[in-house]
């Protein structure tokens, strides 16, 4: 019951804030709503009794990744692109797009349908006390079983990082001749 | 009774010290950041060899109450053209991102409000960290170029300076092989060391990058009063501005309670494991007395007779909690508080040394440069801060694969990432000196 009480909540608050980043005409507005819905995943992630994930999600896409956001916002001229010509299907592409996730959604909901346990309530979760330590199961995992994955995403990561430093340092010579 | 009492009373019998614990903090935290401040401007007077706040109550004692009160009443004022919702919120931000994150702090063994999060030490600081959406947001909000400048800075700086924070905690994290915040100190305790003195490197890149994340001197640059006036917190005033006065000197604390879970060994006292020095646990009762006494003797040479009636009163009260922390002692059916009260203070006294260094840096060293800031961040903290990491890690590698003992293998893997470190100042000296030539160079009013 209190299970889901909780998913109801945070899931109300990340798909209702959702909505509103969509469409706020202030972008602040829409980054300030992207905060809350993250931080709602977070709170949902914490409800399936995944501590780890949860801090990760708060430290890397609220901590991080929206700073960015919110410090590029800052930096950037808004109103220059809003004089400028606008992509001319993106509301039909818009409209396509989200067609196609409302079926996707309605097909996985029908197909849940049959699992065992669905329903309007949230199956409550095994006490902590019985599931094992969160990082600890993790970190194993991720270094043991799927060490070749982690380590090709991080080198991945490696290269991205290597580009935009490349990529900045370019620049910043061509303004200096 | 009816069922719904009968719910209530469980839920109380099974969360009444999270509840107790977390009415405390929230109650304790504004008086403690007032209390800190009065702390900070007599510390400064002593250091500029004056009196400092003198003037309300008994060596101005009562002052923090009174700007409490003077900031409660002072007219509320909001910008024009400023973002109004934000403008509201972005302060309750700054103060809430602090407080919640001292819910999964341990202030002692058994003051505590969330009891042994698995990824305790890691919700403090993301959580923590939360905290500057509200600087940013509130600068934002506030439509002036002072505020947004204050507010661009402190998000470059949070940037710069929490990678460099978070990697000095990793070399800590390392040596306790845990998250949770018990189990890292009572490593700690097992180890019979603390874990400053097993990285020290650590530790100091942990002070540093602290020091930065709280926008302190010599750091302060978001809100440097000679370049931006208060930075993000200019249109800020009343009690919006005090509410981010309390989330600055929260952080302060939550950062505090960090390093001395991590490097200083947390509630444990000074030499937890030798037996005769074990009279050491009576110094909570013999400072108290001690500061009783002190109180009683300035009693006396007070010039009017209110203030030393409230020098009295102070005295006493140090007598009362003295006698609290005494009675364990006495009344054996209550020695199992013993362990629980000496904890706290031992902790209190670390984090109050802590943040004493703080105000005791902010009046001796001047104020960086910004680009000055950011070369000391990513050039020299970064780098560091990776190279730590690898020594502590290769300093356990010898230990556990090859035997070597602990302590020689640190303090190898130590003097390689002190030259390092070494190099690391010598390349920026280097490039420091390049660059000002150069800006001497293109400065047409300097020759």
């Amino acid at each position: 019951m209190l299970d889901s009480i909780v998913f109801y909540f945070f899931a109300g608050i990340a798909v209702l804030s959702a909505a509103l980043m969509v469409t706020r005409r202030n972008v602040m507005h829409s980054a300030v709503f992207l905060v809350t819905t993250l931080l709602s995943i977070a709170g949902i992630f914490l409800q399936l009794r995944a501590e780890f994930l949860f801090v990760t999600q708060i430290i890397v896409y609220v901590g991080g990744i929206m700073v960015l956001f919110i410090f590029v916002i800052m930096l950037v001229r808004l109103d220059v692109p809003l004089h400028q010509m606008r992509f001319r299907f993106q509301r039909l592409v818009a409209l396509l797009v989200a067609f196609a996730l409302g079926v996707e959604v309605l097909v996985i909901l029908l197909l849940a349908r049959k699992l065992p346990g669905a329903g309007l309530f949230v199956q409550s979760t095994a006490p902590v006390s019985k599931l094992p330590p969160n990082s600890e199961e993790l970190s194993r995992t991720l270094f043991s079983n799927y060490l070749l994955p982690f380590e090709i995403a991080s080198v991945l990561l490696l290269v991205a990082m290597v580009g935009a430093v490349v990529m900045a340092k370019g620049r910043k010579r061509a303004d200096e001749s | 009774m009816s069922p719904t009492t009968q719910a209530v009373l469980q839920f109380l019998q099974a969360y009444w010290v999270e509840l107790v614990c977390g009415v405390v903090i929230v109650a304790a935290v504004p008086l403690v950041a007032g209390y800190a401040v009065l702390v900070e401007r007599k510390l400064m007077a002593d250091m500029q060899a004056r009196l400092g706040p003198m003037r309300v109550g008994p060596h101005g004692l009562l002052q923090p109450i009174a700007d409490a009160v003077k900031l409660l009443i002072k007219e509320d004022i909001i910008p024009r053209d400023a973002d109004m919702l934000i403008f509201w919120f972005a302060p309750v931000i700054s103060m809430v991102a602090a407080l919640t994150s001292m819910g999964a702090l341990y202030f002692g063994p058994a003051f505590r409000v969330a009891n042994d999060i698995n990824v305790g030490i890691l919700f403090v600081v993301g959580v923590s960290s939360l905290g500057f959406l509200g600087i940013i947001l509130g600068g934002w909000a506030s439509n002036s170029h002072y505020s947004i400048l204050g507010a661009v800075r402190s998000t470059a700086q949070l940037i710069s300076y929490e990678t460099a924070g978070g990697l000095a905690m990793v070399s800590a994290l390392l040596l306790a092989g845990t998250f949770k915040i018990r189990a890292i100190v009572e490593v700690q305790s097992q180890n019979q060391v603390w874990f400053i003195f097993l990285a020290p490197v650590g530790f100091f890149m942990y002070l540093v990058a602290s020091i930065a994340e709280t926008n302190r001197a010599p750091f302060d640059l978001p809100e440097a009063e000679s370049e931006l006036v208060a930075g993000y917190m200019t249109e800020y005033s009343g009690f919006r501005w005090a509410l981010y006065f309390l989330g600055e000197y929260a952080n302060m604390i939550v950062v505090a309670s960090v390093a001395t879970t991590l490097f200083l060994g947390g509630w444990l006292r000074p030499f937890s494991n030798v037996r005769w020095l074990s009279w050491l646990d009576f110094s909570p009762v013999l400072v108290l007395v001690a500061l009783g006494v002190y109180c009683l003797y300035r009693a006396g040479k007070q010039p009017v007779k209110v203030q030393s009636g409230f020098m009295w009163a102070v005295a006493l009260g140090c007598f009362a909690v003295a006698a609290l922390f005494l009675t364990p002692w006495i009344f054996s059916p209550l020695r199992f508080a013993l362990p629980g009260l000496n904890g706290a203070f031992w902790f209190l006294l670390k984090v109050s040394a802590y943040i004493y260094m703080f105000m005791w840096l902010r009046f001796t060293l001047p104020r960086y440069r910004f680009d000055q800031l950011m070369h000391l961040g990513w050039y020299i903290l970064i780098p560091l801060a990776i190279v730590n990491v690898f020594s502590v890690g290769l300093a356990l590698l010898l230990e556990m694969e090859f035997g070597w003992n602990r302590w020689l293998a640190l303090i190898v893997t130590t003097i390689l990432t002190l030259g390092v470190a070494a190099y690391l100042v010598h390349l920026n000296d280097k490039r420091g000196a390049a660059a000002s030539a150069a800006v001497v160079a293109s400065d047409s009013y300097a020759g």
